[in-house]
């Protein structure tokens, strides 16, 4: 049988996504991790680094070195890769509106060190359209946007030509509720949009197109419907091959391969139980390895307590140790595609890219991709699906074990140490970022450094490729701060539409009916007995990009007759509570999962007493550990909510009663 | 809430008079609340307010069109260029979307497009949901837009205009801009079939798309009559586009020569005057019906006592309120 192989095939990348504090800490972490047999970097930047501010720059207080590691300046790079060979190392960096800046920090330290760029191998993600739609960390607008990763494209292509320069990125659709369809139909429209735009270019020539093509890589996420997902990767590789040689007309199948990374599901791991997530985890990982024709080339796991906080040096190490077993221990790598030929799968991938097939169609007609994300469609349908999904937990008609249902439990040791089984960032690093900082800005050449910035902008204003001159800017020792606040000047900003407008009666899920009804009739007569309709203001105060927990109680809470203003995210205490004021609310609630919570909260309260409304009841959602919330509620906070409360419902009858109560009316008590 | 939380309204007028924002907020607050104690106090807010300054000071105006026009994308562009001019602006930003027999809640999205990402204390927006009144303007937006005319040079209102609700919005502004949606025939159909009241000036929105704006640009301008109303007004047609930032300054222009316009013709007060009658009616019917109309002796003696206090017609109100209220006890 000549599908029994006799050589065992090399297994995938094993990354794990890590960094934090400083550059120094995760390098220290980065050679642990290496040592453990990790074979690849994956790096975490910081959101102040992802939105290309400067440690000391009022936007980043409390965000500096927090979920990430902050690079502020081409000594942090060379601080990050401490001991460690570029031209032999394989690094994937998180990073999006400033990739063009975070790559040429890396080309520019192999320059210094004498490494050929030719030599450098890895990923900038560089997905900007995703930004838009599920991860938030976007800065500019669309146009320049995708300029900028065309930029990058042709840079690299001919001059860091093993880099993968963008990954194009349906991972966060799934996390922010994409269904399957929806990913893949997202991903290859964002694809076309990419690979049209560096066309449009005029740098490549016609000829080497196809070498762009095979630049492009995917990221992409696994989630517990595992044969399902199996099959999605199989529907991948086959829509990128047809895609790839009718589009494109790229003739040598090899340039065709669908070529992707993987990160799995975050969204269905659970707080409480959170050792459940193990399975969870490792089911995942199966959809992406099962199959020989449509395996990972790298993956990276999140640990089991992913919905507490952040993952500590062993949580991680059990993550990367599941990969380990699968590869090592078990004989998945000594066969062929143990799928190919099985009727099941293939109608099952029929399905999925006859549906995805279906909805290109759709976003094509509406003039692609980025006409599709500014007019609100893509997100609203995210918005969509990601409500329909929480409502079928809500009901129970969704089962997730620990959580609707099997809620027994005996305690976890696991959750029992003095850190509460999370990791905590060093809380000295943000004041030691600034200082470093600063003294950076003193030791380089003011002349220089001017003139790298110079070139920046000229580059940025005429249309030239925006990699030399941030390359120049990097070596001469400017800031991201610096780089990004020049093409600000430039492009300009952008916020884009929040997707939350979705018609009230077009999807039949408004959870349980009886308790809907009940709830309206609560807002409403409360509504009455204060005079006006309740009116709630939904904030994500700072960098924290995380939207989904406020989209769908904002859209939760007007389904139960709620007036809601809800602004989009990256907004400051000043701006939540000036909203606060203009709009007359009856309440403010907090969305908070970047961790940044206990500063954050503390500065909306001030800016609400600096107002006259110290009165106005404030509550808090997100990742906020219990210790955090008692803390919370000394401050003044009336309720929090974490991800437990996976009853939408029950929030909102509680919501009425915080109202009620901070106006001297009496608690109704919790939903019948 | 009970009534000792409600403000004073006569300490509360003064601090609005004094543009704090915080007196700015608990005012729209009071007149959106709908309590017996708080309508007493809103009225005694409102005559505090009016007055003969309060008839000729600031510019009310009226932005309509229909959904997705850039009505929103416009203001945000229009406040850029007043707040570098150094004019104050309030914004009413007035949302279709709230359905009474589903809840009635109401997604208010337009804050986030009008407004520009920096903190500015001389621009104020206040989200309102166009609550139950079919095709309307929500009736909290006229007494809202006098409190916001004195203390801030210009309020602006912002409505979705499909069919009908024109008509409302001309029952407010002192100037009414329609802002068009080019390539769309909607506009022309409108005025063709006299369904919306000509607008002071029309805003061809886009006119960064090409030729489709100057298409509906100039089918507006044959489409408009020109003399059925203020014989010396043009009904300007302005080419803008709100994101590209041009034509901003222009239309600037229109609604300052408007303003100047109805000043010099001594129309201003008299609109205002006339506005400000139709909603103490609308009010009156909406709370009372036809029959508590009668009560007081019909439209026209309404009218007439109105008309007879022009500078405060909220005072009128508020005792033709109590005349109808005590005329309602005594007859049963
Ligand atoms: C989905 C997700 C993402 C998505 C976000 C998509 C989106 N548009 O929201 C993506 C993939 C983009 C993402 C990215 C990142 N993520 Co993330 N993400 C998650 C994840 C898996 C789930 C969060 C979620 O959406 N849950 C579903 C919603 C409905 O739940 P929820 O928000 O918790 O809301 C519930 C309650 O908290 C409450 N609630 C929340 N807000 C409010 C507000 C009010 C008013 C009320 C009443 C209630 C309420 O109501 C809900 C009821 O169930 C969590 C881990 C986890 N499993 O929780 C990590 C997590 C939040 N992410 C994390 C990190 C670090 C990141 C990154 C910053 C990584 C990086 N360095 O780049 C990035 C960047 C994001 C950014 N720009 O800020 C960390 C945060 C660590 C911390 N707090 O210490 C977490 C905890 C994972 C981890 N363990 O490391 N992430
Ligand atoms: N090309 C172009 N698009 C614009 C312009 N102005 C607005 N838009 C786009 O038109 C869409 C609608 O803009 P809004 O400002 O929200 O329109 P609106 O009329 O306020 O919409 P509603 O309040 O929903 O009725 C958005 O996608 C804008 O980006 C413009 O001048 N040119
Ligand atoms: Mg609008």
């Amino acid at each position: 049988m000549d599908s029994l192989q006799t050589k065992r095939d090399r297994p995938w990348l094993m990354r794990t996504y890590s960094g934090h504090s400083s550059a120094k800490a995760s390098n220290t972490l980065y050679r642990t991790n290496l040592a453990k047999g990790q074979t690849g970097l994956s790096v975490a930047f910081d959101l102040p680094t992802q939105t290309g501010y400067d440690a000391d720059s009022p936007l980043a207080r409390g965000e500096v070195g927090k979920v990430g590691v902050p690079i502020s300046h081409i000594e942090d790079m060379d601080q990050l890769f401490d001991q460690i060979p570029l031209d032999q190392m394989n690094t994937a960096m998180t990073i999006n509106a400033t990739a063009p800046w975070l790559l040429s920090l890396y080309i520019g330290l192999a320059q210094r060190r004498g490494i050929d760029p030719k030599q450098l191998s890895g990923t900038t993600q560089n997905d900007i359209i995703k930004e838009y739609l599920s991860r938030g960390t976007y800065i500019y607008p669309p146009g320049p946007s995708m300029r900028l990763i065309a930029d990058t494209i042709n840079y690299t292509v001919k001059h860091v030509p093993k880099w993968n320069p963008t990954n194009i990125c349906s991972y966060h659709l799934q996390e922010a509720g994409a269904t399957p369809v929806q990913e893949l139909a997202y991903a290859l429209c964002t694809a076309m949009a990419v690979l049209d735009r560096v066309q449009a270019s005029g740098e490549i020539k016609p000829g080497e197109f196809s070498q762009v093509v095979e630049r492009i890589s995917f990221f992409v996420n696994a989630g517990i419907r595992f044969v399902e997902e199996c099959c999605k990767l199989r529907a991948f590789g086959e829509m990128w091959d047809e895609l790839t040689l009718r589009r494109y007309q790229v003739e040598d199948p090899k340039l065709r391969r669908f070529r992707y990374g993987v990160q799995v599901n975050s969204l269905g791991l659970t707080e409480p139980q959170p050792e459940n997530n193990v399975q969870r985890i490792v089911l995942e990982m199966l959809a992406v390895s099962l199959s020989k024709s449509a395996r990972a080339r790298a993956i990276q796991l999140p640990a089991w307590n992913e919905a507490m906080g952040l993952p500590r040096p062993w949580d991680q190490q059990w993550a990367l140790r599941m990969q380990q077993v699968l590869a090592f221990e078990t004989d998945l790598l000594e066969y062929g595609d143990i799928l190919d030929g099985s009727p099941v799968i293939a109608a099952k991938v029929k399905q999925l890219v006859e549906g995805a097939r279906k909805e290109i169609e759709n976003v094509e007609a509406q003039g692609g991709i980025i006409a599709a994300i500014e007019s609100g469609y893509v997100k609203r349908e995210l918005v969509g699906s990601h409500m329909q999904r929480l409502r079928a937990i809500e009901s129970g008609e969704l089962k997730i074990i620990g959580v609707n249902c099997f809620q027994e439990t005996a305690e976890s040791p696991l959750t029992l140490g003095s850190d509460g089984g999370i990791m905590k960032t060093d809380p000295a690093a943000e004041r030691e970022q600034i200082e470093r900082l600063q003294a950076h800005r003193k030791n380089r050449n003011d002349g220089e450094v001017q003139a790298a910035l110079q070139g920046l902008d000229d580059a940025a204003r005429c249309g030239e490729n925006i990699m030399p001159s941030s390359i120049r800017c990097a070596l001469a020792g400017v800031t991201t701060g610096e780089w990004g606040d020049s093409l600000r000047a430039v492009f300009g900003e952008f916020r884009p539409p929040t997707g939350i407008d979705i018609a009230i009666d077009s999807r039949a899920v408004l959870g349980k009916k009886d308790q809907v009804t009940e709830l309206r009739a609560r807002v409403a007569s409360t509504g009455e007995a204060l005079g006006r309709p309740l009116k709630l203001l939904v904030g994500k105060p700072g960098l924290d990009g995380h939207s989904n927990g406020a989209e769908q109680v904002a859209v939760k809470a007007r389904d139960v007759g709620f007036e809601v203003v809800y602004d989009g995210i990256r907004l400051t205490p000043q701006q939540i509570a000036q909203a606060a004021e203009e709009e007359g609310v009856h309440m403010v609630g907090l969305s908070i999962l970047s961790g940044s919570h206990m500063e954050l909260v503390a500065s909306v309260l001030e800016e609400l007493r600096l107002r006259d409304l110290a009165k106005l009841p404030v509550i808090a959602g997100g990742i906020i550990p219990q210790e955090d919330g008692t803390k919370l509620a000394a401050l003044g906070v009336s309720a929090v909510y974490t991800p437990k409360d996976f009853s939408f419902n029950s929030i909102m009858a509680d919501m009425v009663d915080v109202i009620r109560e901070a106006n001297g009316l009496g608690r109704l008590g919790p939903l019948p | 809430m009970t009534q000792a939380q409600l403000p004073d309204p006569e300490q509360l007028a003064v601090r609005i008079l004094r543009r704090e924002r915080a007196a700015v907020a608990s005012g729209l607050n009071l007149l959106d609340n709908k309590l017996a104690a708080a309508r007493q106090r809103s009225a005694g807010l409102l005559a505090a307010l009016s007055g003969e300054r309060a008839l000729n000071d600031g510019h009310l105006i009226g932005v309509t069109g229909p959904p997705g026009a850039g009505k929103s994308s416009l203001v945000s562009a229009m406040i850029r260029e007043w707040r570098l001019a150094g004019r104050t602006v309030g914004v009413l930003a007035v949302d279709p979307s709230s359905r009474p027999e589903l809840g009635g809640g109401a997604l208010l999205g337009d804050r986030i497009r009008i407004k520009n990402a920096a903190y500015d204390e001389g621009l104020f927006i206040r989200s309102l949901a166009n609550r139950n009144q079919l095709g309307g303007v929500a009736t909290e937006v006229w007494p809202m837009s006098w409190l916001m005319l004195a203390c801030f040079d210009i309020v602006v209102v912002e409505t979705v205009g499909v069919g009908q609700t024109e008509i409302d919005i001309a029952e407010i502004g002192d100037t009414i801009c329609y802002v068009a949606q080019p390539a769309s025939g909607d506009t022309i159909q409108y005025l063709k079939s006299g369904i919306i009241e000509i607008p002071d000036v029309f805003a061809v929105n886009k006119s960064d798309l090409g030729a489709p704006a100057h298409k509906t640009a100039s089918e507006i301008s044959r489409s408009a009559p020109r003399q059925d109303r203020r014989d010396d007004w043009d009904y300007p047609v302005c080419l803008v586009s709100a994101t590209m930032n041009t034509g901003i300054q222009q239309l600037h222009a229109h609604f300052d020569r408007h303003r100047s316009f109805l000043a010099a013709a001594g129309l201003l007060g008299k609109l205002r005057a006339r506005h400000q009658s139709a909603w103490v009616v609308r009010v009156l019917k909406e709370e009372f019906g036809t029959f508590g109309i009668e009560l007081v002796g019909g439209y026209a003696e309404i009218g007439r006592r109105l008309n007879e206090t022009s500078t405060n017609q909220f005072e009128e109100c508020e005792r033709l309120r109590q005349q109808i209220i005590s005329r309602f006890k005594s007859s049963d």
